[in-house]
């Protein structure tokens, strides 16, 4: 098996792949926390929708750089989004839903119209569960998505304390001088950028588990936010790398292989977290 | 000169009027109870004086160098606060962000302002203990440990004894009162009439009928004696 994975090695895709995977494990699982706390876990999934239409309209356009597109709507949609639920949850629910599964709907009418592959399911299945694209990803690509990943790893570490207190109490927060909504606003437009970036991973459909899983997994064992915020983003990072690693050894499909990943360690975590709790008990 | 004074607010949100023309001043040291009906608007008031909503007429002007965010503020918990994962230490210190500006960590001063302010609500012990397995009256302390490390002046408690049991209501009143006799001055909204007839220097109701004055000239106005009888008879009404 080592041979195996030794020879895998030797390719610069399958390198490529998993630095990228990696990467954007790291990033998911850091805002993550947040929003799950937040109670905004259903953004991830509702704005990777809008991504997957946006890029069915990219496709029909026939642009080569499809990014063009799909980010700014994405950016521009976790805006509106978080605005709303700031009002009433109710609404904001609602509106997640409903964006969601328009821009899905008009997103498979689109490429279904304007059919420009021969192979169309095959094709949107790919888009939506995570395709065989990360692994042929070119080297610009690894780049931006390095680079992208380290953007928002140093703002979540410059900000970090400020994430926290508006995460926890954002009427407190605004009342001694925090900038809340500006807070908001760049957790929502760093979400969007992940989502883009975390689409030619695992597929559109499966982002939201990228982002949640970790989070909640740490949530199971630790207690305070520090702790959780790093052992989720290890869990992350681990998760991928063994997911991806099953993935190319078992010809598995790459996102939902990383998925399952992220499911059994929630059971592992949810286990140990009882065990824990019931000793202290 | 005063610290805070409002004259002629009118308070409300989206065009809606709930507060006419009100008029109070508040002094350093003073302990204000704000009481009210349901609905009357006191949680409105509470925001407006915090510089979360802007009055629809009138102003309010702060005196004795406060600014608007130098307020330490306890508000009432919500529900995202149940089950969150963070240390009593991690809250603290969260009170200390508007001293921190675009400082991305905290400094040493403010680590040392968290601990102080963690020894005199006496949770010390708490420190690295998970909010969210402690008990209400100790969730209380941690927020207000956290109000403190806001300010050094000025005391805005939204409902602070809600949901606790009489004991340890009765503890905290103790601690908040300690707290003005060391000179912060307190603005306290409250359904509890008979904790503001015992601890305030003034009080301001907010109502169909307004009324701010002293707590000796509330209990003999118009305002206060018929908001005491109602909440007697409502409270004989809970007990049969």
């Amino acid at each position: 098996m080592l041979d195996k994975i030794i020879m895998y090695l030797q390719y610069p895709f399958v390198r490529y792949a998993l630095i990228v995977g990696v990467l954007i494990a790291l990033c998911s699982s850091l805002l993550g926390v947040t929003l799950v706390l937040k109670r905004f876990s259903f953004i991830g999934d509702g704005l990777s929708h809008v991504a997957f239409g946006a890029m069915a309209i990219a496709t029909v356009a026939g642009l080569t750089n499809k990014m063009v597109i799909i980010l700014p709507v994405t950016v521009i949609s976790a805006v509106l989004l978080l605005r709303t639920g700031q009002n009433t949850r109710i609404k904001g629910d609602a509106a997640i839903a409903m964006i969601s599964v328009g821009a899905l709907a008009f997103g498979y009418l689109l490429m279904n119209i304007f059919s420009t592959s021969s192979n169309l399911s095959g094709d949107v299945c790919s888009t939506l569960f995570g395709s065989t694209s990360i692994l042929t990803l070119t080297r610009e690509e690894v780049w931006l998505c390095a680079v992208l990943s380290a953007v928002v790893v140093v703002i979540f570490v410059l900000f970090y304390n400020k994430i926290f207190a508006v995460t926890f109490d954002e009427d407190f927060s605004r009342a001694v001088g925090t900038k809340a909504e500006s807070y908001n606003l760049l957790i929502a437009i760093v979400i969007a950028v992940i989502i883009v970036l975390a689409m030619n991973l695992v597929g559109s459909l499966l982002i939201s588990a990228l982002v949640i899983f970790p989070a909640l997994s740490a949530m199971r064992i630790f207690n305070n936010f520090k702790m959780v915020t790093v052992w989720s983003a290890i869990l992350s990072v681990v998760c991928a790398f063994v997911g991806m690693m099953i993935a190319i050894l078992a010809g598995t499909p790459v996102g939902s292989t990383i998925v399952a990943a992220d499911v059994v360690a929630f059971f592992a975590c949810f286990l140990a977290g009882s065990i824990v709790r019931g000793a202290r008990v | 000169m005063a610290l805070i004074t409002a004259s002629d607010v009118s308070l409300g949100y989206d065009n809606h009027l709930i507060v006419k023309k009100l008029n109070f001043s508040i002094n350093a040291g003073d302990y204000l109870y704000i009481v009210g009906e349901n609905g009357s608007g006191k949680s409105t008031l509470m925001k407006t004086l915090l510089g979360l909503l802007p009055p629809i007429s009138g102003s309010i002007s702060f005196g004795d160098g406060i600014k608007a965010g130098d307020i330490g503020y306890l508000p009432q918990q919500t529900i995202i606060q149940k089950d969150f994962p963070a240390s009593v230490r991690e809250i603290v210190i969260s009170g200390c962000q508007g001293r921190c500006g675009l400082r991305p960590f905290y400094n040493r001063e403010e680590k040392k302002l968290a601990d102080d302010n963690m020894k005199r609500m006496d949770i010390v012990d708490l420190k690295n203990r998970p909010y969210r397995e402690l008990s209400g009256g100790q969730q209380q302390r941690v927020l207000l440990a956290r109000a403190l490390c806001a300010t050094q002046k000025l005391l805005l408690l939204d409902e602070p004894v809600a949901g606790l049991d009489p004991n340890v209501s009765a503890q905290m009143y103790e601690l908040i009162e300690k707290l003005n006799q060391e000179g912060i001055t307190v603005i306290m909204i409250s359904h509890d009439i008979s904790a503001a007839i015992r601890y305030a220097s003034h009080i301001l109701h907010i109502g169909e009928k307004i009324y701010f004055g002293t707590r000796g000239d509330y209990l003999e106005s118009e305002a206060g004696r018929d908001f005491l009888l109602r909440n007697k008879s409502e409270g004989d009404k809970n007990y049969a």
